[in-house]
């Protein structure tokens, strides 16, 4: 990297369901709060770029915050749409374009799972047709052969949405704010064997806006800032197993998390042991499990003694998810991959409330993936 | 069960009829084999019929009715799905037949059949080789 770059101001929209507010006002609202916190006006800006999946471009927000004739991208990149935005201010920054840039991410989905058509995948009609081109179906299929390999229990998947339902209670920007226990997560209807209904998250609404600035204009605000010290965006790799796959090559290849993660902390020049509070897409409680595997963090399998001993727990060896994750938060896609970071800096600049990570957390990690098969990796420290 | 005599498949060029049925993939010049053969490939690719068995990589269940572009029989009836793995050629995802989620293990030993989808198409499907 070539110039320090900070966040020096987090806005975020609460997450769920706001009748009557457009996703892009939640952006918008996230951004005018992310500026208060950064202490600059929007006429600071010098870059701009964000978006949604399913509420409209970004940079139409000019409208409500000014039109200061700033260069706006808008991005439209599925689940990576907000580490896009990341990835794009923080680099109009490093490239020294720009003193203090913003990223925005909001979205406003429809209510049930995502419905995909199969034309705009490259993927014939019968595919759809005959009911397999489900996102759902595909995580439900990964986990299901990773529990077999690796010996992981439906217990286990449980433990993963108990706590983030226990972390979102905490948590004033999640959707799902009470606590569910073992019995009826386990207990709850089946969506797609082994994952229960409490074990995905829900479509959502939603908005994150992070403020980046140089260590140049940190110094001259005097900012609390956290440095980001690696950003990591890597599409699928060949052979690798993905949603909307009607056949895998033999054997599968590697994973876009594993290589995003390894990128990552080769940047940082750090090590998964030196994380002290880590954000793991948890699309479903099986993923949060595969994923502590895939960033480096546990080997497969060991996730059953990590769950069982609360070693993810806020106050347990590396607290994973500490909002609540997109199970408590519900994922707006656009917004998602933000609201980790998000999540992050309030953690690292102790002001995560009832849920802070005790024990002044320095190092903060983020993980987002998605469709069709691409991973963002953010390592921030303070 | 699921006599799919005279029943038009769900698209062409998917299987070849047999016996036994088998998959149409397609190999690509490194060897790699696809399935389905894209109605428009990108690169040349030689059309080949897969093996009729497999052995189970993964399942789950469907257990609520999809929305379009799903145009199964109504009312919905919940059912498995999964990826065979085809020895040395492709792992291939399919409906399962014949068989109880419980009895399902990895690596059980599967075959090819063609099954009723509604009242007038066929689709694919794999059925466990021993009962389960």
């Amino acid at each position: 990297m070539s110039e320090n770059v900070y966040i020096i101001g987090a806005g975020i929209h609460a997450f769920g369901r706001t009748e009557g507010r457009s996703g892009r006002a939640q952006g918008v609202f996230a951004l005018r709060q992310a500026l208060a916190d950064a202490g600059v006006e929007w006429a600071d800006i010098g870059f701009a770029s964000g978006g949604s999946v399913a509420a409209g471009s970004a940079d139409i927000m000019v409208n409500d915050l000014g039109f200061t004739s700033l260069p706006f991208i808008n991005v439209h990149n599925g689940c990576a749409t907000g580490g896009s935005a990341l990835t794009s201010a923080h680099n109009a920054i490093a490239s020294g374009m720009c003193d203090v840039a913003v990223a925005v991410g909001f979205d406003k989905h429809e209510r049930g799972a995502f419905n995909a058509k199969p034309s705009g995948y490259g993927l014939p009609e019968w595919y759809g047709e005959t009911g397999m081109m489900l996102t759902t179906q595909f995580f439900a299929l990964k986990i299901q052969r990773y529990m077999q390999l690796h010996g992981i229990s439906r217990e286990t998947l449980g433990r993963v949405a108990e706590k983030a339902f226990r972390n979102g209670a905490l948590c004033d920007h999640a959707w799902r704010r009470s606590p569910v226990d073992l019995e009826t997560i386990l207990g709850a209807p089946m969506v797609n064997d082994p994952l229960t209904k409490y074990m995905f998250c829900s479509p959502a609404e939603g908005g994150v806006a992070l403020v980046l600035a140089s260590e140049k204009k940190l110094r001259e605000l005097g900012s609390d800032g956290v440095r980001i010290d690696s950003i990591a965006f890597r599409t699928r790799p060949e052979g690798s197993f993905e949603v909307f796959a009607p056949s895998i090559r033999t054997p599968p290849g590697g994973k876009p998390t594993v290589l995003a993660s390894q990128a990552a902390f080769e940047q940082a020049g750090i090590g998964p042991g030196d994380i002290d509070v880590a954000q793991l897409q948890d699309t479903e409680s099986g993923a949060e499990l595969m994923h502590m595997a895939e960033n480096g963090f546990c080997a497969d399998g060991e996730q059953e003694e990590w769950l069982a001993n609360g070693w993810s727990e806020i106050n347990g060896r590396l607290p994973i998810n500490t909002d609540g994750g997109c199970l408590a938060c519900g994922e707006p896609v656009g917004a998602s991959g933000l609201r980790q970071v998000y999540e992050n800096v309030q953690q690292l600049r102790g002001r995560a409330g009832a849920r802070q990570v005790p024990r002044d957390p320095k190092v903060g990690y983020s993980h987002v993936y998605g469709a069709p098969g691409l991973s963002a990796v953010a390592i921030v420290t303070r | 069960m699921d006599d799919a005599q005279g029943l038009s498949p769900i698209a062409a060029g998917l299987w070849a009829e047999g016996p036994p049925p088998r998959l149409i993939g397609g190999r690509k010049a490194n060897g790699e084999i696809v399935f389905p053969l894209p109605d428009e490939p990108l690169q040349p690719l030689e059309r080949i019929e897969l093996s009729p068995t497999g052995t189970l990589w993964s399942w789950t269940s469907q257990e609520f009715q999809p929305k379009p572009p799903f145009s199964g029989p109504e009312p919905f009836e919940p059912f498995l799905l999964g990826y065979i793995e085809l020895a040395n050629e492709v792992i291939v995802e399919s409906r399962i037949v014949g068989a109880s989620i419980d009895r399902l293990k990895l690596g059980m030993p599967m075959r090819l059949v063609i099954v009723a989808f509604d009242d007038h198409r066929s689709t694919y499907a794999f059925r466990p080789e021993q009962p389960a």
